[in-house]
């Protein structure tokens, strides 16, 4: 509940900083297209049909399931979900006897598009590692729309994803919230007005690639945790002191500041409209950040990878962070070590927020199974929690940490039709996605080539697609 | 806690069984792996270290038998390939013996010097049903990688049970890489390689260097060159394949399996005909390089189904997640494979590959590797509820599983939990 308003809070701020950017208002730079305004979204939803789904098992994100349930979807939206519902007049309807219908999967960690396939020198374009601080890259000049990762996670029921800046610098640089619905450019995916977010990023990676660059990056600080603690609090005091002279200039206590694209983007995060995405896998470490957002001011909404987050699952409900994390994904490297294949319930258990996430072109196209392994292990030692509330750290709850819960999400009235019917139950390893809605439209069908998309890159190729 | 609970009240004793000690391990589900297919309500007994019967749960078990009760029953699996036990954390150099950049030598490396039968990645790997491994080295200096060798997963002092079981050698895109950068160098290095090893007598007599090997790394790739020892060559193109094959063809006698074939399906028919095994991963579906821009979800059901015996690997961080072949040996069965085609390349094709003779099947006189599952062992929500090894019942606990039972409640008011162990 708590994350439900901080997440609302970040898209209303969003709204006053598109009204308040700096440079409006002093009649100084009146060409100046503000930062939430600049490289706008021209996604536009596909044509789609009334469409009723019933007799199936609906599971409808907020914890709910319903057997023999319906969904009527009308104008791209969710019009009803129930038991009893009426095919209006023209409607396509299907029979889903025996299949699950879902909200679609959300994942808040990909590098698809930035780090696309082929994955070959030219193309991989996700992390600015010229130097600690990158908060002024935005990883959406760097998204390849034709990345064939885009299409296979669509065949796994993905319908909206973030895309994030690598990990090696302490501020990574802006994230981006796509919709799965391939286009000629990144704008054509992007969802419209979801807040942007900032990659931050604990750890081994920053001191290793700048401390310990081997000669072969800049070197130079951080070498060592304390180091990288000392280079957020550094460019945190910066952007206050940035977000400072903008609010004086604002309210004519003199000339605005430089444009400064680095600040731009943290005073973002300190005026709450900018959400922090923050790549931390030890609990300590963890704790440590959650201190320094009390310093100065600000909210993590999520921790990513998290792999201790089992360790400090109370601290982190307390505070109204989610975690966003794999099933089981352990020791390829030191901050990884103490990963546990419990890690997700435990968190949940708490009464924290729990992500499924996947930060793979390979784990995108599965995330129901990495739900389904958490949840199962969860059981084995005694957390039961109900598959459709487990669904949640599949949508609702990646939703929220994008600030875009308000739009999709879940299976209610008035949100973005973003809807998957499986094949069967969807916790199963042999179930597949079936039909894959977005807005309404119909971009996948397993069932039918013509509505499986094939990227630019796979045409004229030995295969052309998944399945050819 | 369920788990134990449950295991508790069937075995009841925590004790490993002595192996003199006959066990009956029901299952609703038996597959055998063998032409007794799948049994319904089976039972399979075990005394002594090895199986003494497979059947319906009718038939009668030993007077005195220990039971465990499960949904499913299935022989231990065995990962068809992985650099398990050669690290405990693979980003940490010092802890990681898969491969070597910087050593003169490379296929006299031999794997088994590097194996650690405490690294926490082998209970990891039993807890899932794993009791049996193929490792080998990574090849990092060039294309030969050095010699594999067999474990089990028991973790005690003794568990390789064949040293130099195979050669590994990568071509491909790694390998041209690792031989200055094309093809043509990989494979001048290659046949240069076996020329050293062929007119051993004659390079070798004032020589420590032969064209491409030393004369240490020239014997150890003897036996592979003369067809004694299997080579399991890495490549993933379909160009890459057929000039495998060519070799193959030129030279029967060699004994070879590819690893990886992403593109495998291309050229099932001539790897079914030349009877030339493939190891692959089947979650390998993105043309993620130019070497497998014909990757596909369905290349293990196509090879499959083209009479190509396949096994099921899972490469990703191999040395801790070898345990994630048999999920992805049910998303092969997703993707078209047929169940029983994706249990064998899990059991009896990795065995059949290495020559593991009496694993890989539950059949009488076959050595007691047996796990007990709670569900069907390809679902992702499944579990062993019990592994054994040689008839041994195996310790179900892990590093993992005691960080979970230290975290499993956080109440710190009396002492802190790190006094919880």
């Amino acid at each position: 509940m708590q994350f439900r308003t901080l997440c609302l809070a970040a898209v209303a701020g969003l709204v006053v900083a598109a009204c308040d950017a700096p440079g409006k208002g002093s009649g100084k730079d009146a060409a100046f297209v503000s930062p939430a305004d600049a490289f706008p979204s021209t996604y536009k939803p596909y044509p789609s049909q009334t469409l009723l789904i019933s007799n199936a098992t609906v599971i409808d994100g907020v914890g709910g399931r319903i057997e023999n349930g319906s969904v009527l979807i009308e104008g791209g939206k969710i019009a009803s979900v129930g038991t009893d519902i009426a095919a209006p007049e023209g409607a396509v309807t299907i029979d889903a006897r025996g299949k699950w219908v879902t909200p679609g999967i959300i994942d808040n960690h990909s590098h698809l598009g930035a780090y696309p396939s082929p994955g070959v020198d030219s193309t991989a374009d996700g992390n600015e590692i010229s130097g600690p601080v990158t908060s002024e890259v935005w990883v959406e000049h760097s998204v390849w729309p034709q990345d064939a990762g885009f299409t296979r996670a669509l065949a796994g029921g993905i319908t909206s994803l973030q895309i994030l800046p690598g990990s090696a610098n302490l501020f990574g640089g802006r994230g981006v919230t796509l919709k799965n619905v391939p286009a000629r450019t990144m704008q054509g995916m992007k969802f419209p007005e979801a807040p942007y977010t900032l990659k931050m990023a604990c750890g081994e990676n920053p001191k290793r690639v700048y401390g310990y660059g081997r000669g072969s990056t800049p070197g130079g600080a951080p070498y060592s945790r304390m180091g990288n603690v000392a280079g957020y609090r550094d460019a945190w005091i910066k952007a206050a002191d940035y977000k400072k002279q903008l609010e004086m200039a604002k309210n004519g206590g003199g000339e605005p500041p430089k444009r400064d694209l680095e600040l731009e983007t943290l005073a973002g995060v300190l005026s709450g409209d900018i959400l922090v995405h923050m790549h931390c896998y030890r609990a300590d470490e963890m704790a440590v950040v959650m201190d320094i957002s009390r310093e100065f001011g600000y909210k993590v909404t999520a921790f990513h990878h998290a792999v201790e987050a089992y360790k400090i699952a109370d601290k982190l409900a307390e505070y109204g962070a989610c975690s966003s994390m794999w099933a089981d994904w352990y020791g390829f490297k030191m901050e990884a070590y103490d990963g546990i294949r419990e890690n997700i319930p435990l968190v949940h258990n708490a009464g924290a927020c729990a992500i499924v996430h996947s930060d793979s072109e390979v784990g995108i196209q599965r995330l129901n199974q990495e739900a389904a392994k958490a949840w199962s292990d969860g059981k084995r030692v005694g957390i039961d929690i109900p598959m459709e509330v487990a669904w949640q750290w599949l949508s609702i709850n990646p939703a929220k940490s994008l600030g875009i819960d308000g739009k999709t999400g879940s299976l209610e009235p008035g949100k973005m039709a973003d809807v998957v019917i499986w094949s069967g139950d969807p916790f199963s390893t042999y179930s597949k996605a079936e039909k894959v809605y977005i807005d309404g439209a119909l971009m996948f069908d397993r069932n039918d080539p013509a509505n499986q998309p094939v990227m630019d890159f796979e045409l004229g190729q030995p295969g052309e697609g998944d399945r050819k | 806690m369920i788990r134990h609970l449950l295991l508790s009240l069937v075995v009841l004793s925590a004790a490993p069984f002595a192996a003199a000690e006959p066990v009956a391990i029901y299952g609703k589900s038996v597959w055998t792996g063998t032409n007794q297919g799948m049994i319904p309500d089976g039972v399979v007994v075990i005394n002594d270290g090895r199986i003494v019967s497979v059947g319906p749960a009718s038939s009668a078990a030993p007077a005195g038998a220990k039971e465990v009760r499960a949904e499913w029953v299935t022989p231990g699996l065995i990962s068809a390939f992985s650099t398990t036990g050669l690290s405990e954390v693979s980003g940490v150099d010092d802890t990681n013996d898969a491969g070597a950049s910087g050593s003169r030598f490379s296929a006299a490396l031999d794997a088994a010097d590097g194996f650690n039968p405490d690294a926490t990645p082998i209970a990891i790997s039993r807890l899932e049903g794993f009791t049996r491994l193929a490792v080998a080295p990574q090849a990092r200096a060039t294309l030969f990688g050095g010699q594999g060798f067999l474990a089990d997963t028991t973790g005690l002092t003794g568990s390789i049970f064949r040293e130099r079981a195979f050669a590994f050698i990568v071509l491909g895109e790694t390998g041209a890489s690792l031989t200055g950068g094309s093809r043509p160098a990989a494979w001048a290095t290659l046949r240069g390689a076996f020329d050293d090893v062929r007119f051993f007598a004659a390079r070798y007599m004032s020589h420590n260097d032969g064209n491409v090997l030393t004369r240490m790394d020239a014997q150890a790739l003897m036996p592979a060159v003369k067809g004694d020892q299997l080579i399991v060559f890495q490549a993933r193109r379909a160009s890459d394949l057929n000039a495998i094959m060519d070799l193959k063809e030129q030279t029967p006698s060699l004994r070879i399996a590819i690893l990886g074939a992403d593109e495998g399906w291309r050229v099932a028919e001539r790897l079914a005909e030349l009877d030339v095994p493939v190891m692959v991963d089947a979650f390998s579906n993105l043309p993620a390089s130019f070497s497998q821009l014909a990757a596909t979800a369905e290349n293990a059901k196509r090879l499959s189904e083209a009479g190509v015996t396949v096994a099921i690997v899972h490469f990703d961080n191999d040395g801790h997640q070898a345990r994630l072949a048999a999920q992805v040996a049910g998303n092969a069965v997703a993707n078209g494979m047929s169940f029983d085609a994706a249990m064998h390349a899990l059991t009896t094709a990795p065995a059949e590959i290495y020559g593991m003779t009496g694993l890989g099947v539950l059949a009488p006189g076959a050595r007691a590797d047996v796990v007990a599952w709670d569900g069907d062992p390809l679902e992702v929500t499944s579990a062993p509820l019990a592994v054994f090894i040689d008839g041994e019942d195996q310790p179900m606990v892990s590093r993992q599983t005691k960080l979970r039972d230290r975290y499993r409640t956080l109440d710190e008011s009396q002492l802190p939990l790190a006094y919880k162990h």
